[in-house]
């Protein structure tokens, strides 16, 4: 082509945008870009004129009105003369707790699940697939229900519990399973460092023991101090191994005990003792209430994402050349260490990826919470609120954006992760 | 990306808004259809028969709107709505006309921009707990668990309740009565509470009703009507003189045995020719035919035929008509006179 004489230099021409294929593309984006910023414009201006039309106006002022209703899982501090920004708070944290409890549950099943599938038993093979394909295959909405169903038909009604009734506590009279619930035992401080009230019981001053967040802060703290010493010692016990070829004696004890001695002082400093729930009045008191809604909405949304993650982690591990099993087995490493050392590791970088959006699918599906009556935000903000403001486009915009920020943060999060351990090349 | 998304998320809402339209009447009329919506099962109030026809209290007030309008009491596509989506179901303009034991209150009237059309049942707030509970009055129970159907008046006033009188409770929030039911009889909860008809109702059904009580307190007032969107008064008039013309049915003693007759030649009461449209315009001033009541009184019934028919002393539910008799029996019934 280098024959070619120069073409013409002649002016440019409308005609050109279109047959000429150095403009056409950018005309092609140019025209599609006018004609998705009309739609746009005309499904904004078709809300506020419907809005308008309807008397509507626009404003999230509700939120700070007193919202009258009750919620019955409280992480936060709530009543019915909160605003309905709180509402929607205690209904956010209802959804993440669920979210947080079900990826956990739903990860450890799916990794267990996962490698038992390949298992050479062909029992525990089959009886996975079974597993697999039954929760894969059956719409979570039916598993929700079904769960809830059985946790409310089959287990006995509270006053079952009383003198004489047909129903009885387990694990030394502390644990009752009732049909409003599972009730376990909390822990208490009688010398709270958020203060303790004292009640008169007969006659006697009695100290009502109580638990401040201050108290589980400290706690939570020795523990993670704890942990980080362990490392420490874990970490000078290889470096003698390795300089000596002698492990010192009793590691494994000593790293226990720097994590749970602190943490046991602590609770005999606090005078921690149990409140193990009682049947008075109508319902159990005291304790902690693990209610049907949230169990059958966490086992639900744990069987079913666990299925799902369990095929992935197959995958993941078949996707690994079955040469680095063989050398491990060469090396004389026994098939569990192979698998958790050899195996899993590099299976993780072809997990990671298709894991986040099974996170993000639970996050989500944690709506139909809705079905068994669990107050996440969808029931609060999404239902509730709009029900009794009737502000039903500033609700549904704010749900979106809540979801959408806590699937945005989730995969921010373990894009990092996948980041760190994926494989680099160098 | 976010603003991307926000604006998409702003578009489908604005599409689900639909377009509201103030010519309900018209609408009605060239679909011949009346879009209703009723609840999604109430015994009495409204629920399929046999034959998979609705049928109850607040759907007498759909077929007799239909008659009123359509002449044909059957022409009427029904919505079974739940508390939560009954609002936005009859904003969007998805129904015509809400008839589904709604309470009349000034926020939803005013804020959420419904007009309601008049009172088809004066009703209250009461409990029912099981016999075996062995309580006797709503102030013993503190610290009981309650099932409550989201999304309406009830949540309100049971929190008002019970933080006035000092008492704690455990809401269970549930979305149909049909749930409620359920969960009430399996002991999740221990009082089930919603409008005492809806008790009555729910309890109608139950397999053993004498083993359940429905306590004397009542804690609220619950006006029960139907309702439309505001700023269509034409339509809103179509249904609030639907239900005066049963309401005053009753009072002048038409019934739809007799309303042939008595609409085939103009009588001796003026008030009755008018409403049957043997005398006067009443009809065309609605924008109807003039035998419009007529159609609602032969096709559905005026308001004691439909009370009795539904949730009478002789049904299974077996409601007395208390504060729901005439103004001349000493009740609150009271239509404005067709003049």
């Amino acid at each position: 082509m280098a024959t070619m004489t120069d073409p013409p230099s002649e002016g440019f021409r409308i005609s050109q945008l279109i047959y000429d294929t150095r403009y056409r593309s950018i005309t092609i984006q140019v025209v599609a870009f006018i004609l998705i910023m009309a739609g746009l414009v005309w499904l904004v201006d078709n809300t506020i004129h419907n809005l308008s039309v309807l008397g509507k106006d626009f404003n999230f002022g509700f939120l700070g009105q007193r919202s009258g209703y009750d919620i019955n899982q409280r992480l936060v501090e709530y009543s019915n003369n909160s605003t309905h920004g709180r509402a929607a708070l205690v209904g956010i944290l209802n959804t993440l707790l669920v979210a947080v409890l079900g990826c956990i549950t739903a990860t450890v099943l799916g990794v267990i699940a996962g490698v038992l599938r390949l298992s050479n038993n062909w029992v525990i093979s089959k009886l996975m697939t079974v597993y697999v394909e039954g929760f894969r295959n059956i719409p979570l909405l039916l598993w929700i229900i079904v769960i809830f169903a059985v946790m409310t038909e089959g287990t006995p009604q509270p006053r079952d519990f009383r003198e004489g009734g047909t129903a009885s506590m387990i694990a030394f009279e502390s644990v009752a399973v009732s049909n409003r619930g599972i009730y376990i035992p909390n822990i208490v401080f009688t010398r709270s460092l958020g203060g303790n009230e004292t009640a008169e019981v007969d006659g006697a001053t009695q100290v009502v023991p109580a638990a401040a967040p201050v108290d589980w802060f400290l706690v939570l703290a020795l523990i993670v101090g704890g942990v980080f010493v362990a490392r420490f010692i874990e970490r000078k016990a290889t470096a003698t191994q390795e300089a000596t070829g002698v492990r010192p004696p009793g590691t494994f004890w000593k790293k226990l005990g720097v994590i749970v001695l602190p943490t046991l002082i602590l609770f005999v400093i606090l005078g921690a003792t149990l409140d193990v729930p009682r049947i008075g009045g109508f319902n159990f008191t005291g304790g902690i209430q693990l209610r049907n809604s949230l169990i059958a909405l966490w086992f639900a949304l744990s069987l079913y994402t666990g299925a799902f993650i369990a095929e992935i982690v197959r995958g993941g591990i078949l996707a690994v050349s079955k040469g680095q099993t063989e050398a491990a087995f060469a090396l004389g490493l026994r098939p569990s260490r192979t698998m958790n050392l050899v195996i899993l590791p590099q299976a993780m970088r072809v997990i990671i990826p298709p894991l986040i959006s099974q996170y993000l699918n639970l996050t989500k599906n944690s709506s139909l919470a809705i079905a068994v009556g669990y107050m996440d935000v969808r029931s609060t903000l999404g239902g509730i609120t709009i029900n009794q403001t009737g502000r039903e486009l500033e609700g549904m915009l704010l749900l979106g954006l809540f979801y959408l920020v806590t699937s945005l943060v989730i995969s921010g999060a373990l894009n990092l992760y996948n980041n760190s351990v994926k494989l680099k090349e160098r | 990306m976010k603003r991307s998304v926000f604006l998409g998320t702003l578009a489908a809402a604005g599409l689900v808004a639909g377009v509201a339209s103030a010519q309900t009447l018209a609408d009605v009329q060239a679909r011949g259809e009346l879009n209703c919506g009723t609840s999604t099962g109430l015994a009495g109030f409204s629920f399929p028969d046999a034959n998979g026809e609705w049928q109850g209290f607040d759907v007498a007030i759909c077929r007799a709107v239909a008659a009123a309008v359509l002449g044909d009491a059957t022409a009427v596509s029904f919505t079974p709505l739940t508390t939560q989506t009954r609002f936005t179901a009859l904003a969007s303009g998805e129904v015509d006309v809400l008839a589904r034991n709604t309470t009349w209150t000034f926020s939803r009237d005013v804020d959420l921009q419904f007009e309601f059309t008049g009172v088809n049942y004066y009703d209250g707030q009461g409990f029912m707990a099981s016999r075996e509970l062995g309580v006797s009055s709503a102030l013993e129970l503190d610290g009981a668990t309650v099932c409550i159907q989201t999304g309406t008046t009830t949540e309100l006033n049971l929190a008002d309740y019970f933080a006035s009188n000092n008492m704690s409770y455990e809401p269970v929030p549930i979305e149909t009565n049909a749930e409620a039911q359920q969960q009430y009889l399996a002991g999740a909860c221990d009082v089930y509470t919603t409008d005492a008809s809806g008790l009555a109702a729910t309890r109608a059904t139950f397999e053993d009703p004498s083993a359940h009580v429905v306590l004397p307190e009542i804690i609220s007032k619950e006006p029960l009507g139907p309702l439309v969107r505001h700023g269509d008064s034409q339509w809103g008039d179509v249904v609030r003189w639907t239900l005066n013309a049963m309401i005053a049915a009753e009072e002048l003693g038409i019934t739809s045995a007799n309303v042939t007759d008595m609409a085939s030649a103009a009588g001796d009461n003026p008030e009755i020719n008018r409403l049957l449209g043997t005398e006067g315009e009443l009809g065309a001033m609605l924008g109807l035919e003039n035998d419009w009541a007529v159609n609602v009184i032969s096709q559905v019934g005026n308001y004691g035929e439909v009370f009795e028919r539904f949730i009478g002393e002789s049904t299974p539910i077996g409601l007395a008509r208390g504060l729901n008799a005439q103004w001349t029996d000493g009740g609150l019934l009271y239509s404005p006179p067709f003049r």
